[in-house]
């Protein structure tokens, strides 16, 4: 009778929380997004979104497959993730081979050749777009019209109203009143220019609450990288409102609520302990707060995320959780 | 808000099959083993030699030191046999084996008599019965309960913490046994006060048992200075550092003893066990076996004698499944696999965990995704995944300076890992490499000042 058993060291049981289960409840969240991004920019979002996750699936098949000799791991939903947020960081017109192309650098470099899943240091998806926005900047700043705009509208973010108006000498109030220049209320619903997944605050805010319930997320990091910038941009515009914009119109513009809630989380990359989270976000508002303000990029929020990305290391092996019972 | 310790913590499925179910006394077996090291600490000393007679409730091996137990015969009929026996370790271990001839109790023991003066009885005496019963921690650790209730000096316990928070999925023992013996356990936790001159005693109970909350909240009520405390449903709450915190808000630092913040914890089943060695004289040979699992067709609570081979309480619970996998001693998430059916029933014993054939193997293991989950389910604050990376490259002084050592086994990391690593396995080598690091070093400045004499 004896030996029929199996015998290993306990624990003998496991919580139902899987790779799959995680990856899926992220594309679950990512949903409404999806939605928002069909409804504002219509066919062309989904042949880029189509595009980038079939291009990052394929991609990490055939390099696991034939040059790095590993078993495929497509099947995790990693790949899939990686290539809607890729998506949701480009512009809707975006020519097909830039897609491709971006899915390559961020499936083959940011993440296979690290290592693969948990590996990589740096968010696949905001590599493969940094890494387009510098080599194609032409084509990563020329916004395809939201379908429901009226035909005055150029396509120009709000981010780049700002920052060329600003450079062109005009005042704030100039600025605000172009009539290119959304108001709140569209810029919250999603009303407005932008990269795909980026335009629908109130979209990103759904998917986040989601993944604060699935307890895929901590609050931390969305708190702290909109808290920062919340009260680093108040500050500057208390300071001197004719040359600061307020501190909402940052927090719903650009690529700030998509980065807080799913860029900045990207669990490989970001600090495991609740403090370190906090630092983490916090940096990263204030490096976006910056590049906004005083650099040459309208936008900084993936600058910010990449950098501090650079910083997990550091800060995972500084920020220890405290010791139970310890001083 | 009910209370809870402040750390991590994970939400098992509580598969509680058999609770409320009776307390059902199992027929005496055929003959019991009794390992002679069945407790922490030193193992007892053999008091009967192969052939003698024995009487249910005589000494056959006596505590081999301050840490160890007294052990008595369970039942009576000769010994048959004084050899190596597999223990629920999986190795062998010197045994007693006695052939039941019957249940005839030692005079001594006054099973239908109450010992009548028990208020008169000193600490010191108390404390004797208590040692010479040889009850041990009944929740599992089996550590001699004596030495609990004699803090080292420079200590003084001002709290009594009752556990019967019973956290493990699946076991049911302290809970049947709170709503069966409820007023004999807050006795047997008057007579800890006692002993231990508190003022003060909380009984914690998890809030999955409302029957027992209030049950024992309504006999609290004819006792001086009893609480009892609701606390929410959290895996690990039932372990020592766990309860404290709960319970009280102090902290027990790291390899300190619960006495240095004032504070001796026992479970339900032991303070049952302390009140029947007072007032009955009774020693510690029966205790309450939860048997269960999910293909298990009459699971139940039994009540065995100590020594009892546990395929005769499987037996009792319908038979062994044909789809068992894996037979779990303790509860699922601290508890032991085991291979082999004749092992006894131990003192420390408080259930039998029949796992199914497909719940009993595990899943593949997948990269570490860093979705911190192990840590923020750690009870200890530690970081899991950090020290099965540093334990799988043998990096013993990083697994020191990260605090290895302060892992109490409790198994929340490797159970809410979504990569299904096997975490407290490394960190369980790592834990155990360091305490053998430190105890060479500590040998090695022992030698270094006796060289100069
Ligand atoms: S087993 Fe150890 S490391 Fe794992 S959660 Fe429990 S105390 Fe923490
Ligand atoms: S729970 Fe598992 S996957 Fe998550 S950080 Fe810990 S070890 Fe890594």
């Amino acid at each position: 009778m004896s030996n029929l058993f199996t015998v290993s060291p306990s624990p003998h049981t496991k919580g139902d929380d899987s790779i799959p289960k995680i990856m899926w409840s992220v594309v679950i969240a990512l949903v409404p997004v999806i939605l928002m991004a069909s409804l504002f920019f219509g066919l062309h979002s989904l042949k880029i979104m189509v595009v980038a996750v079939v291009s990052c699936l394929l991609f990490e098949y055939t390099i696991q497959k034939y040059i790095l000799k590993v078993p495929t791991t497509i099947r995790d939903g990693s790949a899939i993730i990686t290539g809607l947020l890729l998506a949701f960081n480009l512009p809707a017109g975006l020519p097909v081979w830039l897609v491709v192309l971006g899915s390559l650098v961020a499936i083959g470099i940011a993440k296979l050749s690290f290592g693969g899943l948990g590996q990589n240091p740096f968010n696949p998806a905001l590599v493969g777009r940094v890494f387009l926005l510098i080599s194609f900047p032409v084509q990563m700043t020329t916004w395809t019209a939201n379908i429901t705009v009226t035909d005055t509208f150029t396509g120009a973010t709000p981010l780049m109203l700002l920052k060329e108006g600003v450079k062109s000498g005009k005042s704030l109030a100039e600025i605000t009143t172009n009539s290119q220049m959304p108001g709140y209320f569209d810029m919250f619903w999603g009303n407005m220019s932008g990269s795909l997944g980026e335009i629908s605050a109130m979209a990103i805010l759904l998917g986040g609450i989601y993944l604060l319930w699935k307890k895929i997320i901590t609050w931390h990091i969305p708190v702290a990288v909109l808290g920062s910038i919340f009260l680093f941009e108040g500050v500057l515009w208390m300071a001197a409102p004719d040359r600061f914009m307020d501190p909402v119109f940052h927090l719903i513009t650009g690529g700030v609520m998509l980065g807080a809630i799913f860029m900045a989380t990207d669990l490989t990359t970001s600090p495991m302990t609740p403090l370190g989270k906090v630092i983490f976000g916090v940096g990263i508002g204030v490096i976006t707060i910056c590049i906004r303000n005083f650099g040459a990029y309208p936008e900084g929020i993936s600058f910010a995320i990449l950098i501090m990305n650079g910083f997990t290391p550091l800060i995972n092996a500084k920020v220890k959780p405290k010791r139970f019972g310890g001083k | 808000m009910l209370k809870t310790f402040k750390f991590g913590g994970v939400h098992p499925k509580e598969e509680k099959l058999t609770a409320g179910l009776a307390i059902q006394r199992l027929p005496l077996p055929k003959k019991v083993i009794l390992p002679v090291a069945q407790h922490i600490g030193v193992p007892a000393m053999l008091a009967v030699k192969k052939g003698d007679l024995v009487k249910t409730g005589m000494l056959i091996a006596k505590s081999g030191g301050f840490v160890s137990a007294n052990i008595h015969a369970p039942v009576s009929g000769r010994v048959s046999k004084i050899a190596e026996r597999i223990d629920a370790s999986g190795y062998k271990s010197l045994s007693i084996v006695i052939e039941t001839e019957g249940d005839i109790w030692e005079e001594s023991i006054t099973l239908d008599q109450p010992f009548q003066a028990i208020e008169a009885l000193t600490t010191a005496e108390l404390l004797l019965k208590i040692r010479t019963a040889g009850v041990v921690g009944l929740g599992g650790a089996a550590f001699p309960t004596h030495v609990k209730l004699e803090p080292p000096a420079g200590m003084k316990a001002d709290t009594l913490l009752i556990n019967g928070v019973e956290c493990e999925p699946y076991l049911t023992s302290d809970h049947s046994l709170m709503l069966e013996k409820g007023s004999e356990i807050l006795k047997g936790t008057s007579l800890l006060m006692k002993v231990l001159k508190v003022q003060r005693a909380i009984v914690g109970i998890e809030i999955n048992k409302p029957d027992a909350i209030l049950l024992l909240r309504d006999l609290a009520k004819n006792f001086q200075g009893i609480e009892v405390e609701p606390l929410q449903l959290k895996y690990p709450q039932g372990s020592e550092k766990q309860l404290i915190q709960a319970l009280t808000g102090r902290m027990v630092g790291p390899g300190a003893l619960p006495a240095s913040v004032g504070v001796v914890v026992n479970n339900v089943a032991t303070a049952f066990a302390v009140y029947e060695a007072v007032a009955f004289n009774k020693p510690l040979i029966e205790r309450v076996v939860t048997v269960t699992g999910k293909g298990v067709s009459k699971p139940g609570n039994f009540l065995v004698r100590i020594g009892t081979p546990i395929k005769e309480l499987i037996e009792a619970a319908g038979g062994l499944p044909e789809d068992t996998g894996k037979v779990i001693l303790g509860g699922p998430m601290m508890g032991k696999a085991i291979s082999n059916l004749k092992i006894p029933v131990t003192k420390g014993m408080s259930g039998i965990v029949l796992i199914q054939e497909k719940e009993a193997s595990r899943q593949q293991v997948m990269p570490c995704i860093r979705c911190a989950k192990c840590v923020d389910g750690c009870p200890m604050n530690l970081e899991p995944y950090l020290l099965m990376m540093i334990s799988e490259k043998g990096m013993w002084e990083q697994a020191e300076s990260n605090h290895v050592t302060d892992c109490i086994e409790c198994g929340s990391c490797s159970y809410t890992c979504p990569s299904s690593r096997p975490l407290l396995d490394y960190i369980r080598t790592g834990k155990s490499k360091v305490g053998k690091l430190i105890r060479s070093r500590q040998n090695s400045v022992l030698t270094d000042k006796q060289i100069p004499i």
